[in-house]
């Protein structure tokens, strides 16, 4: 963004003023990156309990038309028709060389698919959703439409007093709800490893139903610095950091994420590059990695064998507050991609001793049933 | 608090005889976050004025720490390795960071008193 751009104000700006929330800009707008509470206690409070982010400046189009499904697929790995009704997938905006453009979520409609895409590249998704199928399905952008997540174990039972049908939706499905008298749209998602909710409300309504969510004895505000924390320490991408236009998704460790059909077929940008990829195996790859001791390694700090020669780079890194240590992940070269395998980090110029990871680091908390 | 000197790097500093104590101050603590890992300097090493001799790594990011006088470290706080959050709850008391043997404490003369250190800290904040 440039300073002589305006800073954007979600419809919850006022909630985060009275709340005392330090405010930061972000992706345009200016939103809270922590309230008095605090990165650390707000981060343990979300997985003990409830926590609300707004996430209003992420961008939310619709596709419409039966041809959305199909549209969207020459854009994306993902598999988008196999989804029914209700259903919601994690896929990535591919480019020629199989690099990511970003990552979104994507819920199949009754004749029609929603995405959410992330704040910072929402401009450039639209533009490009336009250009490359907007002659096969009617691209339609929810500008700052009101957007929030609730996450953490008891956010079942606080949005479930307002609407019981909430309790019971699968993990990763999405319907439209009433909530308190207003036309929300749910979906059982988020990005924190826990269970919980992502909430689309009408802007008229957005404050009034904040308000109250928040009045909840369990449930605290959020700001982006707990959101970072609680995605890192799941082992979750966050675009711009630990994918981009240099990653594929292989290498991200995101395969799970294109189903057979498409991993076969192909079909969407980059294609050639990522069933190669798939095929013959990358040269590096994106792992966990924590640090023996308790100093955090931030994003940029080069990873080395225990020789001393630079086999990577950390993506992410930082605390972990329920970890309860340093947490990290970040590219390194394949032949030292295994769990366990050691290595050292470049802190401050000093080698410190870490270990490759499985990730999540500490469990995922997603509702089964 | 009548007896404690600031530097413009927004730590304390107390005097006993030649040593000073040195912390990071109440408002440095609420600018940085929950404190959860403290880098502290060697005991025996030889710090001067404005040198990087330490860190403190908060929720949010890494800060070094400068000496604000010359000395020698002859005592660092080690609690601060298990429990870096004495840096929030008790910047000014338990959360100290080290003590220095100064070698120039005449240099004192050129830090704020509190008053001037309040004032700084309106002036930036």
């Amino acid at each position: 963004m440039s300073d002589s751009q305006a800073t954007k104000h979600t419809a919850l700006h006022a909630i985060h003023l009275s709340r005392d929330a330090k405010m930061v800009p972000f992706a345009g707008y200016d939103m809270p990156v922590q309230y008095p509470m605090g990165v650390l206690k707000e981060h343990q409070h979300c997985r003990a309990a409830a926590g609300l982010f707004d996430v209003s400046h992420m961008g939310q189009v619709i596709l419409h038309g039966g041809d959305a499904a199909a549209a969207l697929e020459t854009m994306v790995p993902g598999d988008i028709l196999g989804l029914e009704p209700g259903q919601m997938r994690y896929t990535q905006f591919t480019n020629d060389n199989g690099g990511i453009l970003d990552d979104l979520m994507v819920t199949c409609g009754d004749g029609h698919v929603m995405v959410v895409v992330n704040a910072a590249c929402k401009d450039a998704d639209i533009a490009r959703m336009k250009e490359t199928i907007g002659g096969r399905c009617e691209v339609e952008y929810l500008a700052d439409k009101p957007l929030v997540a609730l996450q953490g174990p008891k956010a079942a039972d606080v949005l479930g007093a307002l609407d019981p049908d909430c309790r019971t939706m699968a993990f990763m499905s999405g319907r439209a709800a009433t909530i308190d008298g207003a036309d929300c749209f749910v979906t059982r998602s988020g990005y924190t490893g826990e269970d919980g909710y992502e909430i689309s409300i009408p802007e008229s309504d957005a404050v009034r139903i904040v308000e109250q969510l928040l009045d909840h004895a369990d449930v605290e505000p959020i700001g982006l610095g707990a959101r970072d924390s609680l995605r890192l320490e799941s082992g979750l991408c966050l675009y711009g950091h630990d994918i981009d236009e240099t990653t594929t998704p292989i290498e991200a460790g995101l395969l799970w994420s294109i189903g057979k059909r498409r991993r076969e077929d192909g079909g969407f940008p980059g294609d050639a590059t990522i069933q190669k990829q798939i095929a013959d195996g990358v040269t590096r790859r994106r792992v966990g990695l924590l640090p023996d001791g308790r100093a955090p390694a931030r994003e940029g700090t080069e990873v080395q064998d225990t020789a001393g020669n630079a086999i990577g780079t950390i993506t992410s890194g930082g605390f972990g507050p329920t970890f309860g240590g340093p947490v990290a992940m970040g590219y390194v070269a394949i032949d030292h991609a295994k769990a366990e395998t050691p290595v050292n980090l470049m802190v401050r110029g000093k080698p410190q001793p870490a270990k490759v990871a499985k990730m999540p680091f500490v469990p995922q908390n997603y509702y089964r049933g | 608090m009548s007896d404690l000197k600031f530097s413009k790097e927004h730590e304390w500093v107390k005097m006993d005889g030649d040593v000073a104590t040195i912390g990071v101050t109440e408002y440095a603590q609420e600018q940085l976050g929950d404190v959860v890992f403290v880098e502290l300097p060697g005991v025996g090493n030889t710090v001067s004025q404005g040198d990087e001799s330490g860190v403190i790594e908060s929720v949010k990011a890494a800060s070094d720490v400068y000496a604000p006088l010359d000395g020698e470290v002859v005592e660092v706080n080690g609690k601060l390795e298990d429990e870096p959050g004495l840096v929030n709850s008790d910047p000014q008391g338990d959360g100290w960071f080290m003590k220095l043997k100064l070698s120039d404490k005449s240099q004192l003369d050129g830090l704020m008193d509190e008053a001037a250190y309040k004032d700084f800290v309106d002036s930036v904040s």
